[in-house]
């Protein structure tokens, strides 16, 4: 574990992996929920976490580099279910990119246990981490101007749905009609770091 | 809707209702935004009776034109500029009272980039996630403001400040940012990292809430390769590919993929919130307190 400060009061901890990175996040959020962190945001991301606000940055530093943090396991939380229709442009290009016939990229997708590394890019965007590395697939070479809202997609190790019609670069495989943010809904993110997901293949797609 | 209102006659190049910003949901992917110049928010708020956090709208550049449906207060600070009410000259940076009717013009920046218009009792759009502010990173909050829009005004609930005028610092000349080097300044050669806090730059056009962009010699990378994504803060200095570098301001993404050579101090942003394009920067490097 490496702590960098970063300006006047945050802090970002790097680790070695996506797993560190969540055992990590999961234990600063008990820390603060125990009421022995004081910290305004708490920013999970690939290999890192990062803590904006802090009272005491460089006494925290010193004793996260002093004691090796305890990995708290994720708390136990209920699985998102998030129907989907296998109905993306890029079906084809993903199964050519995985070297498997077309419909066995639902099945695959479907059969995945999905956890939300980190968001970010637009509020209720997941990085959903899950997939093997041998199904890793490249952004699309000329990113779209606009991706529709519900779009399900794949880039590099992660899966993401889009909250809102945006421009985007990652392969679109298929679409959902989940609500991924509604801020007038509690919570109004569907997603946050951590949060359990599976895909659900639609009947018929 | 009551007479407890203000109908946007001009909306300028860009006018948004900004407050105290939505901090606590970077997790969430949601910016902090909130105004820019926090100071002359704050300042106008107090002048128009106002507790610290109430909504005001943020101009940019040629201001705006309002018409208040029922008599209020109002203030207009941050970038100097000529108001009249009904074409009448008033006072910048103090108290003015708008008759139900009258048109309140806040005319463009004679210097500096942003004005604020406080008006007692508040701009009172729906707030979303304990905020009205425009995000326009992200489309929270309402939009824009365009001419015909009509918003809503809340209930006083405070007093009218009893002050005439109130100091204030002038746009800056020369933009002097404060930073402390890192967290990835290691990813740049040392030359790079000397330029950076030696070299003049200067405020780029595409400059706007989301990030300060700069014009000057860009900085070379020691290391190829990509930074995974990681959270980022306000008044981190962002290196894309292009080596120019970029202040984040409010509306500033929350994770990021490129590296962060150094974090501008939080009492140097205000002004970065003031700097036309073409306003020469400097970045000094100083020791963390």
């Amino acid at each position: 574990m490496k702590v960098l400060p970063v300006g006047e009061d945050a802090l970002l901890v790097e680790v070695s992996s996506g797993d560190e990175a969540q055992a990590l996040h999961a234990e600063l959020l008990r820390r603060r929920a125990e009421g022995t962190l004081s910290v305004r945001e708490i920013v999970p991301a690939a290999r890192t976490v990062l803590l904006d606000g802090l009272d005491a940055p460089a006494r925290l530093a010193a004793e996260l580099t002093a004691a090796d943090l305890p990995a708290a396991p994720p708390r136990a939380r209920d699985v998102v279910e998030i129907p989907v229709r296998y109905d993306g442009p890029d079906l084809a290009e993903v199964a050519a990119h995985w070297g498997v016939p077309v419909r066995e990229v639902a099945r695959i997708h479907g059969d995945t246990e999905f956890r939300v590394a980190f968001c970010g890019f637009a509020p209720g965007f997941g990085y959903l981490t899950g997939l093997p590395p041998r199904y890793d697939v490249p952004r699309r070479a000329t990113p779209r101007t606009a991706v529709p809202a519900g779009s399900v997609a794949l880039a590099g190790p992660y899966t993401g749905v889009y909250p809102r019609s945006s421009p985007g670069g990652w392969q679109l495989i298929g679409t959902t009609d989940a609500v991924l943010w509604d801020h007038a809904r509690v919570p109004a993110a569907l997603l946050s770091p951590g949060t359990p997901v599976r895909f659900v293949p639609e009947a018929g797609s | 809707m009551t007479d407890r209102a203000l109908a946007i006659v001009r909306a300028g190049a860009l006018t948004t209702v900004q407050d105290a910003g939505r901090p606590g949901h970077a997790h969430l992917g949601v910016p902090r935004s909130g105004a820019l110049d926090r100071p002359a928010a704050d300042l106008v708020n107090r002048l128009a009776g106002n507790p610290p956090e109430t909504a005001v709208l943020e101009t940019t550049l040629d201001g705006c034109a309002v018409r208040p449906r029922s008599t209020v207060t109002v203030a207009v600070a941050g970038a100097p500029c000529r108001v009249t009410v009904d074409g009448r000259p008033v006072a910048w940076g103090a108290p003015v009272r708008v008759p139900a009717g009258a048109l309140l013009d806040v005319g463009p920046a004679l210097s500096g980039l942003r004005a604020y218009v406080g008006v007692f009792g508040g701009i009172a759009v729906e707030p979303v996630l304990g905020s009205r502010s425009t995000d326009l990173l992200s489309g929270l909050g309402p939009p824009p403001l365009a001419d015909g829009t009509v918003l809503p005004l809340g209930r006083p609930v405070g007093v009218h400040a009893r002050v005439d005028v109130a100091p204030q610092p002038a746009p800056p000349s020369e933009l002097v940012l404060r930073v402390t080097l890192g967290p990835r300044d290691g990813w740049f050669t040392p030359g790079a990292v000397r330029a950076f806090v030696s070299r003049p730059y200067r405020v780029s056009s595409a400059s706007n809430r989301i990030g300060l962009r700069t014009e000057g010699p860009a900085l070379e990378r020691a290391r190829p390769g990509e930074l995974l994504s990681e959270g980022m803060v306000l008044g981190a200095v962002q290196v894309p590919p292009d080596g120019r570098p970029v202040v984040f301001l409010a509306d500033h993404p929350t994770t990021g993929g490129y590296p962060v050579i150094a974090v501008v101090r939080a009492a140097d942003l205000p002004a970065a919130a003031q700097a036309v394009p073409g306003t020469p920067v400097r970045f000094v490097a100083v020791r963390r307190r």
